[in-house]
């Protein structure tokens, strides 16, 4: 039974393997017979690169922020004073798990097109707005599902009534007492968000928009080197992200009070 | 943004009330989810609405059922059938293959300490997917990729073609030529492929959980019983663990099934599955009708929610039993 | 021939010696127990018969078979575990009849026996017999499993602690229910548990464990009453412990607060640690109890049909139980008395080397 499952795991970790050596290699295989940067030179030198990177890590900032600013408020004020609502958010936040992301980027381009109420996407920052609002409904299931994990283990109610009870406003309640306490969950859904956004394809392409995905995609039908160059730095900031994820969530757990 | 306004500007207006609940406010618990409501309905349900509705609407404003039943054309039909292979089989093989990796490290006595490492990489592939995800499997077994290549030279296989030359060196064991389905990755396959490196973590992420929450006591109550490991697993291991299997390879189907960017990279707009199809629709209407895309678009929707809705029907079976 | 034998089982992790030389026959139809503290080693003795552990050390011999190499599912023994373990996925009926199942046994003749078995444990099939075990309670549903462990007749019953994860009113049901059920089908059985009440209400015979060895074996009378340890006789039921001086070696004479009493057997010359149980104390002086004590009382505990006394004699604290009597209110801490108890009735406390 252990020689099969020795063969089932080294088997399956050769299916990942592969292709991760083989971006690499190929990565490193511009000069014809020696390995060198000269793709990485290639592709971070190109202004291109540097725009649509630059665009899609503001888009990323911007969509943490809204993100943040939609969810911690939300998730808090669902546990203390409207929990019968609690399902029916929790089912919401789910949906764009299940609709898929190039539907929703269909419905924005008929629904705020420059004839109907709201025309988004009549002008660059209409449809830059309309993006980071696209990239917020992504990732909201991630979001809100860390956000709420972290306010279950800090006793959200218990915390609220003690503040009230020493003088304390609703914005200085969440933003002294709340929101330090579900930093780790918030900076875990933080970073997933940006992995997410970085990469994202088809809501920036359908929507025309400078962003690092489209660019990739460009390239890819451009050259043959610097594809995997960046495919290599795509992976290393994937990996960068959830090894974030995993240090803030392993830091939390020496600040959580005591009871 | 007025959005982010909103939490901002009702937060005070509700503390001033004084106490807990706002006095004098109408409906003032309601106000603190309000910009969440704001939110979603202008960016989740009303477009998806408008693509559900507009799919039962001509483009003279009348109601219509013909645009769904023009979705009964050749090539569509054909487009739906190979995402739903693709998708399909990605799920399946990306369960199958999943499941194995999981079990072995927590079931079938390999070293404890694989279990933390490969619960990371799952973490990581699992979100590694889109265009880079293309490229490093072009560059090694696409036409020009490094297997590809490697296979032809030393080995004599050319994958693309079908056909083994044999080396001299086994030349007494198998003559001349063998033949193999040809295999390019610019292809479903070569998709179905390419999915199972997120499709796989995806699994041992969601079924890990599961796969620990059998107890070593069945097992024991079980072999105390006279049955063999074969036994307990067919009469009460699989059984409990089959709701999550099949739940998973539901969301499996789901995940793959709406995946654009990786198609696209790897073999262009040119390969014909629904994804693709609705993508190309949306740029330049080849379809010669706008109101196709919102069917189509709800063709897909129905899809994903139907797989969505049977795995947390099986989830929720699963933990029925596992109280 | 002993039906059960365990000879010198040795159980070691690495350096850790968990069971050491323990060695016990075991008649046809005795109801053993296994009673000790946590880590005594009583769960591994009890999983290395069921042949979930390789003894490291030591033989288990079945009518007359050594079974020490053979795998749990080629014993025919039956057990019953701490944390139930039903098979989730399968009914009640389905779960009793498992082992028959596996066995090969035609459902013909497998059901009645199912039937039967629930019967035995007052859950007849016609109600019960449907029901998963996510809607049974915890006595129930540790009352299937031990349907589903004697279903296939085997020659041995272990139970695991069964009774650990109960509620206390259905923990004393329930072992009553196991011991009738065992007297009912004469099957040799083997209980673990630290529950000293537990082990010594329905056993033939307790082994009591401490640190890997059997420190004393015996019925629960002679356990209870002539406790060959010092820690047999803190572990099982409460005690009073108090210095004495030896007076007399040879006839065992000691003094106590300056009050001389008899134990009546030679003891060693110099200092004695004596236990007594707390029925064989009497409050102020009773006939036969010759050794009288002056006492404070420090504490009184009305538990109904008994009053638990502590009381200070012989710069010790004494524990004395007597019973209530409706006429005569119990007496309040502080009043000076005097106690009473028959020398021989006095433990002499000496610890194994």
């Amino acid at each position: 039974m252990r020689a099969f499952a020795w063969g089932a795991f080294v088997l399956g970790a050769l299916y990942f393997v592969l292709p991760l050596w083989g971006m690499t290699e190929f990565s490193l295989s511009m000069r014809r017979g020696e390995y060198s940067f000269d793709a990485y030179r290639s592709v971070l030198a190109m202004p291109d690169f540097q725009a649509t990177f630059a665009f899609s890590a503001f888009m990323a900032l911007v969509t943490i922020v809204v993100g943040v600013l939609i969810v911690v408020p939300t998730a808090f004020w669902v546990r203390l004073k409207v929990p019968e609502l609690r399902p029916v958010i929790e089912f919401i936040t789910l949906l764009p798990l299940v609709i898929p992301a190039i539907v929703i980027v269909f419905g924005y381009i008929r629904l705020y097109n420059t004839g109907s109420w709201l025309p988004l996407t009549g002008t660059a920052m209409g449809t830059n707005l309309l993006l980071a609002m696209g990239y917020t409904v992504l990732a909201l299931p991630y979001m809100y599902r860390a956000v709420d994990t972290g306010l279950r283990t800090i006793d959200v109610g218990t915390l609220t009534e003690a503040a009230q009870s020493l003088g304390a406003g609703w914005a200085t309640i969440l933003g002294r007492v709340i929101l330090p306490n579900v930093l780790s969950a918030v900076l875990s859904g933080a970073f997933l968000t940006f992995a997410i956004v970085i990469g994202e394809f088809t809501m920036a392409a359908l929507l025309d928009r400078p962003a690092f995905g489209p660019f990739m995609q460009r390239l890819g039908q451009d050259r043959a080197y610097e594809p995997s160059a960046l495919a290599v730095i795509a992976f290393a900031i994937t990996w960068g992200c959830m090894g974030l994820i995993g240090l803030v969530s392993r830091t939390q757990k020496h600040t959580r009070a005591a009871r | 943004m007025s959005e982010a306004a909103a939490p901002a500007a009702a937060a005070p207006r509700a503390a001033s009330g004084g106490g807990g609940a706002s006095r004098g406010l109408p409906g003032g618990r309601w106000l603190g989810v309000l910009p969440f409501f704001l939110f979603v309905t202008l960016f989740l349900i009303l477009p998806t609405l408008y693509i559900v509705v507009g799919a039962f609407r001509t483009t003279g404003g009348g109601w219509t059922l013909q645009n769904v039943l023009d979705l009964n054309t050749r090539s569509i039909r054909n487009a739906y059938w190979v995402s739903v292979q693709v998708s399909f089989w990605s799920a399946l093989l990306g369960c199958l293959i999943g499941f194995a990796m999981s079990a072995a490290v927590v079931l079938w006595g390999l070293p404890r300490w694989l279990k933390q490492p490969l619960l990371t990489f799952s973490g990581v592939a699992s979100n590694f997917a889109g265009v880079p995800l293309a490229f490093a499997f072009i560059a090694t077994v696409g036409p020009a990729g490094l297997i590809t290549l490697w296979l032809r030279s030393d080995l004599g296989v050319i994958l693309q073609a079908g056909l083994w030359n044999v080396p001299e060196g086994l030349q007494w064991l198998l003559p001349g030529q063998v033949r193999f389905p040809r295999f390019t990755i610019l292809s479903t396959w070569g998709l179905i492929l390419t999915y199972l490196f997120f499709q796989i973590p995806l699994m041992v992420l969601i079924i890990t959980p599961a796969i620990e929450g059998l107890r070593r006591e069945w097992r024991e109550a079980a072999e105390v019983l006279g049955a063999s490991a074969w036994q307990y697993w067919r009469m009460v291991a699989l059984p409990i663990l089959t709701p999550s299997l099949l739940g998973c390879m539901a969301l499996l189907f789901a995940n793959a099934f709406g995946a654009v960017a990786t198609a696209i990279a790897l073999t262009g707009p040119a390969l014909n599955i629904a994804p693709i199809l609705l993508y190309a629709q949306i740029r330049g209407d080849v379809l010669g009708n706008p109101n196709l895309g919102y069917a189509l678009a709800l063709g897909m929707i129905v899809i994903t929610a139907a797989a969505n809705a049977l795995y947390v029907w099986l989830r929720a079976r699963s933990e029925r039993w596992l109280k | 021939m002993t039906f059960l034998d365990l000879s010198r089982l040795e159980k070691a992790f690495g350096a850790n010696r968990v069971v050491k030389d323990f060695s016990l026959p075991i008649e046809k139809g005795e109801f053993v127990s296994l009673l000790g503290p946590s880590g005594c080693g009583k769960t591994t003795v009890l999983r290395m018969v069921a042949g979930f552990e390789r003894p490291t050390g030591g033989a288990i011999r079945l009518e007359g078979r050594d079974v020490t190499a053979l795998r749990p599912n080629q014993r025919a023994v039956g057990m019953v575990f701490q944390a139930y373990a039903l098979f989730p996925n399968l009914t009640v009926a389905q779960n009793v009849g498992f082992g028959l199942r596996v066995a090969g046994v035609a459902a013909s003749e497998a059901r009645p026996r199912v039937a039967e078995m629930l019967d035995i444990i007052g859950m007849p099939e016609a109600e019960y017999g449907g029901r998963y075990p996510f809607q049974l309670s915890g006595g129930q549903q540790q009352r299937v499993a031990l349907a589903r462990a004697l279903a296939p007749r085997p020659r041995v019953l272990l139970l695991d602690e069964p009774l650990s994860a109960l509620d206390a009113k259905v923990r004393v049901r329930l072992r009553g229910q196991i011991r009738e059920i065992q007297r009912r089908l004469g099957i040799t059985t083997v209980f673990v548990t630290h529950d000293q009440e537990e082990a010594l209400s329905i056993s033939d015979r307790v082994v009591v464990m401490n640190g890997g060895v059997a420190e004393q074996v015996g019925t629960p009378f002679a356990v209870y009453n002539q406790p060959a340890t010092d820690f047999v006789a803190s572990f099982v039921g409460s005690l009073t412990r108090f210095e004495a001086r030896v007076t007399d070696p040879q006839r065992g004479i000691v003094e106590a607060a300056g009050v001389p009493f008899d134990l009546g057997r030679p003891l060693p010359a110099g200092a004695v640690t004596l236990a007594l149980r707390p029925e064989a104390v009497r409050l102020g002086r009773a006939q036969g109890r010759e050794a009288v004590l002056p006492a404070t009382l420090q504490a009184v505990e009305f538990l109904g049909s008994v009053i638990r006394l502590r009381a200070e004699a012989a710069g010790a604290t004494f524990l004395l139980d007597t019973f209530n009597r409706p006429d005569e209110p119990p007496p309040a801490a502080g009043e000076a008395v005097e106690i009473s108890f028959r020398g021989r009735d006095a433990i002499v406390l000496e610890d194994r080397a």
